[in-house]
């Protein structure tokens, strides 16, 4: 079997090959102790070789595995996930718990990305964050948004000027679903524009934890002109991609560097 | 790094020993890990190992040396500052460095906090006394490349002597004559302060000088264009970034012989990474000594660099002084000519660059290009834009860096430049 392992900042996803086929995906939580919760997931599983994506991609060197190990980056792998599930995906948007990433692809090959800066601005720590101005759970800050009506304008997409500015805004009477709303306006807004300078081309393909959010799918199709199942695809687990596309990385039999 | 029997000398220049101590630590492991561990470096890199320890300790001594034998040191920031002339009149020439963090945090009392790296630094290791070079210096030498360093240098003036030298922003025939008036104002300001009369004969020396230094650089670029790659582009660097500070005709000597071992080494087939490494070109804003994060980042994505598009790198050494004229006028027109094809970002338009680039990533058979650009840099920012343009057209992959002196986005800079290099493998 070979493992493909995505440690991710906010959760760490495991997926199983053999011949091509998925036959194994594990999710837990980061945590502190992201090694432990590799070992955790690895549990009981003997694989002929592991290839470890994500910003934690390096922490499978201590993992001590006695398979043959690699690493590649996110990028290239939900590029390859995103590819083998459609072949004719033409960008590839990875909104994720600390980074968002945007490619073209051409051939199932990454051509351009580009990537947030330093901080989280318009990733999913921005959702997560500002959820918890709301006191809901994450997964609910989607649905509560959509909600909304006439969101006010939220000028900033650093995480923690939205949220004053989203205090501020509470304290005005605004409705607390229009805010939301605003906040996730804000979000898209900067991801569209990142999708414009890669030079999007449809069919996208929209991977990572954030794509499970209705409400910034809704404002996405709307920002970039196109239609939800049609222009935007999103595979059954959105947040698997990377470490799918990390083990097709060896399954496709590419020379893998050794980590 | 220098070891510290130095310190009676940095006291005298009036230095904080302390937080130099504490410099010098942090460079010397810095050093280590980025230089020392390398593997299948040349014999000639003991060259730059030892001007490198040595470069607060031997060389300062060197320029105390000369400075009490009546010699003048001149410190400068920018490729714009014409050497010939220093040279001519007995001086010596160093480039300062401000590569590093250290006491950014003071600069910002001078200067705003949105400001490049380059600019806070060298305001920076002035306020905290960590620069036995700016100590050194009898003259300190800016020019108005851009707004944040024109502005700076009012503020710079009133902690060190600072002569600043008007570059013009086009190649017009007026700024033609602007440059030109600039160097013999900044010719009669070095004669003054040396009281030494430049003459035809010895301005001729300063430009033999000068051109040697850039004919041996323009060697080592011309055998990077060998596959495997001959040299990293970490030791190449740091050949460029020691130009700017040791002496002159040693420096040419050490790097003629370093170039011929690299042709030996090129005959052999012999590299510092296999053949089928993924090649780059580096290209925008200056790498001042120690500012090595990027290009180490580069080098352990599995990457080689195979050239600098940049102050310290092909901009400093590409052109040369015409060497033919016999009068001191003949001479200041063909520095005032060769200073002027300075492809600086400064200068609008700037569209020779975008060629200069192209021609260079393909001279040197570079797979793709990073174009490198201090956060808060206009200039470079904004020519990133126009460069990604133009290789786009040209077919040559590039990926923009923005970034600072700091190591909080070391691992961000790592995933993109993996990214990008596993787009070219
Ligand atoms: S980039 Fe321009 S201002 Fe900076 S050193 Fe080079 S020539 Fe001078
Ligand atoms: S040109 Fe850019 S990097 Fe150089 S001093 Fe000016 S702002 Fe800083």
């Amino acid at each position: 079997m070979i493992l493909g392992l995505d440690i991710g900042s906010r959760s760490i996803e495991l997926v199983g090959l053999i011949g091509g086929e998925v036959v194994l995906s594990r999710k837990l939580p980061t945590t502190f102790s992201p090694l432990d919760q590799c070992s955790r997931l690895l549990d009981g599983l003997r694989p002929a070789s592991l290839v470890g994506t994500g910003y934690g991609r390096n922490l499978i060197q201590r993992l001590a595995l006695d398979c043959e190990c690699s690493t590649i980056t996110e990028i290239k792998a939900h590029a390859l996930g995103a590819a083998h599930l459609f072949p004719e995906a033409g960008t590839v948007l990875d909104i994720g718990g600390q980074d968002t990433k945007a490619m073209s692809l051409v051939d199932g090959r990454v051509l351009k990305f580009e990537m947030n800066d330093r901080c989280a601005a318009g990733t999913g720590k921005f959702l997560e964050y500002t959820a918890g101005v709301f006191q809901i759970p994450v997964e609910e800050f989607g649905p509560y948004a959509l909600k909304g009506e006439n969101p006010p304008e939220i000028s900033s997409i650093c995480t923690v000027f939205a949220e004053t500015e989203a205090t501020s805004l509470m304290a005005r009477g605004e409705s607390p679903e229009a805010i939301a709303l605003g906040l996730h306006k804000a979000i898209v807004k900067r991801t569209a524009n990142m999708l414009r300078r890669v030079g999007l081309k449809f069919p996208m393909v929209f991977t990572g934890g954030v794509a499970n959010n209705p409400c910034v799918l809704r404002l996405l199709a709307q920002a970039v002109n196109g239609e939800i199942g049609r222009d935007i695809l999103i595979p059954d687990n959105p947040d698997h991609m990377g470490a799918l596309g990390a083990a097709l990385h060896r399954h496709n039999g590419n020379a893998a560097r050794v980590a | 790094m220098s070891d510290t029997g130095h310190h009676a000398m940095w006291e005298k220049l009036n230095m904080d020993l302390e937080a130099h101590d504490g410099l010098l630590e942090v460079l010397g492991k810095f050093y280590g890990d980025i230089f020392l561990s390398q593997e299948n470096r040349l014999t000639g890199a003991e060259y730059l190992d030892f001007v490198l320890s040595e470069v607060h300790g031997l060389r300062i001594r060197e320029l105390q040396d000369a400075k009490a034998e009546g010699r003048k040191v001149i410190g400068s920031f920018c490729v714009f500052v014409p050497e010939e002339i220093t040279l001519a009149a007995d001086a010596i020439h160093v480039g300062l460095c401000a590569g590093a963090e250290a006491g950014s945090d003071l600069a910002e009392q001078l200067v705003p906090r949105n400001t490049c790296a380059l600019i806070k630094s060298f305001i920076g290791f002035k306020m905290a006394k960590l620069c036995p070079y700016i100590e050194s210096s009898d003259m300190i030498v800016g020019e108005t490349t851009c707004d944040g360093k024109k502005k700076a240098y009012e503020a710079f003036n009133e902690i060190a002597p600072t002569y600043v030298m008007e570059v013009p922003q086009t190649k017009s025939t007026a700024a033609r004559d602007l440059w030109k008036a600039e160097v013999v104002r900044y010719m009669k300001a070095v004669e003054e302060m040396t009281g030494c009369t430049i003459t035809a004969e010895k301005l001729k020396e300063g430009i033999l000088i000068a051109n040697g230094k850039r004919r041996a650089l323009q060697r080592l670029t011309a055998l990077r264009a060998a596959s495997p790659a001959p040299i990293s582009g970490r030791d190449a660097l740091l050949v460029n970034q020691i130009s700017f500070y040791d002496d002159p005709v040693r420096f040419t000597a050490k790097i003629n012989e370093l170039c011929d071992e690299l042709e030996e080494r090129i005959a052999a087939g012999g590299g510092v990474a296999p053949a089928d490494t993924p090649r780059l070109l580096l290209s925008g804003c200056p790498m001042a000594v120690p500012n090595w994060k990027l290009p180490y980042v580069v080098e352990s994505s599995g990457a080689v660099i195979v050239g600098e598009e940049s102050c310290i790198g092909t901009r400093n050494s590409r052109d040369l002084v015409d060497e033919s004229g016999e009068t001191l006028e003949a001479m200041i027109d063909a520095i005032a000519d060769r200073y002027m094809k300075i492809d600086c970002a400064c200068f609008t338009p700037n569209d020779e660059r975008l060629d200069n680039i192209e021609d260079l990533a393909k001279r040197l058979n570079a797979d793709g290009v990073i174009h490198y650009s201090l956060l808060f840099c206009q200039p470079y920012t904004h020519e990133a834009l126009k460069v990604d343009k133009a290789l786009q057209a040209a077919g040559i992959p590039m990926l923009s860096i923005e970034t600072d002196y700091s190591m909080e986005d070391v691992e961000q800079l790592k995933t993109r430049v993996e990214a990008f290099v596993e787009t070219l493998a």
